[in-house]
Order: C-alpha cells, then structure tokens, then sequence
C-alpha cells in the first residue's frame, strides 16, 4: 500500500506546491481548480522523476517556518539598509567588498537555497562559487569588516540550512 | 471604515513607489558595476513587494473577495532576482576579474567562472 501510494506521489512535497500554485493562479478556490491542480501534481512529478535522483529529504518542518521568517524579515531590514546607503552615503565613504565564505553544506539544493538567500539580504550578493563548491564569492554592497559578514552569513543562515537539509 | 483601509492602501502603494524610484536611483549613483548590481536586487523587491500587498488589500477590504495569486508575483520574483543578479555577477567576473583579484578560494584554488577558462579545447565559436 506504502509502496503503492509512493509510486503514485514519488514527490508528495513537489505535488502539494503544484496543486497551491495551480489554485492560486486559477485565483479561485473551486473544486475545479483543485482537481486540476491535484492532476497537475501528479502528472508533473511522475513525469520529471528521473531528474531528482537523490533529493534530500526535509524533516525540520518548524526550522523551515523559522527559516522562512527570518529570511522574511531580513528581506525588509535589507531593503531599508541598502536605500539608506543609496540616498544618505557618499561614495567614496562606501567600501565595497568580496567576501569568501567557507561552505559546510554539500548538497545542491542548500547551497543554491543559501545563495538565494544571500543575494535577497542585507548588501550581499552571492557571486561565483570555487571550482569545486567548497567556498562561495559573496560580494558586499559597504563592508568594513569582511569578517564579521562571513560569521554572521555562516551562523544566521547556514547553521539552519544545515539543520534542514543534512 | 472605507476610509482607513483606503489610507492603508495608499500607504502600500506610496513605500512602494519610494523604494522603486530608489532602487533605480542606485543604478545612477552607485559608480562599479558590481555595487550597481545591489540596488535593483533588493530596493525593487519591497517595491513589487509593497504593489502586490496594496493589491490584495484592495480586493480583500474594498472589494470583499479574496484574491492571492499575487502571492504567486512574489514567489516568482524570489525564484528569478538571485539568479538573474548571479549572471550579471558572473558576467562581470568573467570579463573584469583576475583570479589574483578576487579573494581565496580556499581549497579549490580557483572560482568556478576562472575554473572553466583554463579548460582546454574550448570549441571556436567565433568563426561562424
């Protein structure tokens, strides 16, 4: 029966974000959206199967509330900082700054989620990764001290992808 | 009652429009490409951001049906700004930046952008 049913769902998680973006692109919560989705849902994944080889399962469900929140509320701190630098620091104050990171995460997936994080937060973006993707280039918008932005990335950010993806 | 939710709205819609106006003034005052590359990224995000929220309130407090699929503007959103923004980053890497100007790599040597121009036999495009 289990085994039915994951032949059935092979990616439970990626059928219930297909049927949510399904209803809420159809913006109405009738039965027809939902079934629609639903097929959606299970067509998409089956069909796409071969492309997630070895997909890391998430456990930490409420780490990944708590993620989300936080990233959430950075989002906004960073767009009043960067409007800030932009309107009230003169130029030549600003110094701008790459930054090397040292990764721990090894999967794909959390280090592509780390990466948008960082491009999304406060004057930072992500920029390369080392040939191999053990380290990633972050470039800052106004860093004095490159130091205390690779400790704050690594403890605000990766310590709780790590607690999700690994 | 309409009168408050209409304040509300417009209070969206004017953060908005100052953090729009102020993400495309970055693009003017910031001077090295790379620092440009910040102020689109983010400023616009609350920008959009603010828009979509005015939007929702609007059909939920003034119209009375609810009305989500902007939600859906902001996921989209989040999807595409990092990896627009990492290729124009890459982009200017890979014309502007020499690996003795970036910082260490750690382990690996070199970053992924300089990595892949010390491959061998890369194939000629520039004839056709």
């Amino acid at each position: 029966m289990i085994r039915l049913l994951h032949r059935i769902f092979p990616h439970p998680h990626l059928t219930f974000l297909l049927t949510v973006v399904w209803v809420l692109l159809a913006n109405t919560g009738s039965l027809n959206s939902v079934v629609f989705g639903l097929l959606l849902g299970i067509i998409i994944p089956f069909v796409t199967q071969p492309y997630w080889p070895d997909r890391p399962k998430l456990r930490n469900w409420p780490m990944i509330a708590e993620y989300m929140l936080v990233v959430l509320w950075d989002i906004v701190i960073a767009n009043i900082t960067v409007a800030r630098i932009i309107l009230f620091k003169r130029d030549a104050d600003r110094q701008p700054n790459w930054v090397s990171i040292p990764l721990e995460l090894r999967t794909p997936e959390a280090i592509t989620v780390l990466a948008g994080t960082i491009t999304m937060t406060p004057g930072t973006v992500s920029c390369d990764l080392s040939a191999q993707g053990h380290n990633l280039l972050v470039h800052c918008l106004d860093a004095p001290d490159p130091e205390a932005v690779r400790d704050e990335i690594k403890q605000r950010y990766e310590r709780r992808l790590k607690e999700i993806f690994e | 009652m309409t009168i408050i939710f209409e304040i509300l709205i417009a209070f969206f819609l004017v953060v908005s429009g100052i953090f729009g106006f102020v993400g495309s003034y970055g693009m003017i005052k910031l001077k090295d490409p790379m620092s440009r590359l910040h102020a689109p990224t983010k400023a616009t995000t609350l920008g959009v951001g603010g828009v979509l929220l005015a939007s929702i309130g609007h059909s939920v407090l003034l119209e009375g049906k609810l009305s989500l699929h902007e939600l859906l503007i902001t996921l989209f959103l989040f999807l595409t700004a990092p990896i627009t923004a990492l290729f124009i980053a890459k982009w200017h890497i890979h014309r502007h930046e020499k690996p003795s100007d970036l910082p260490d790599a750690g382990e690996d040597e070199l970053w992924a952008t300089h990595a892949v121009e010390q491959v061998e036999d890369v194939p000629d495009h520039t004839a056709n």
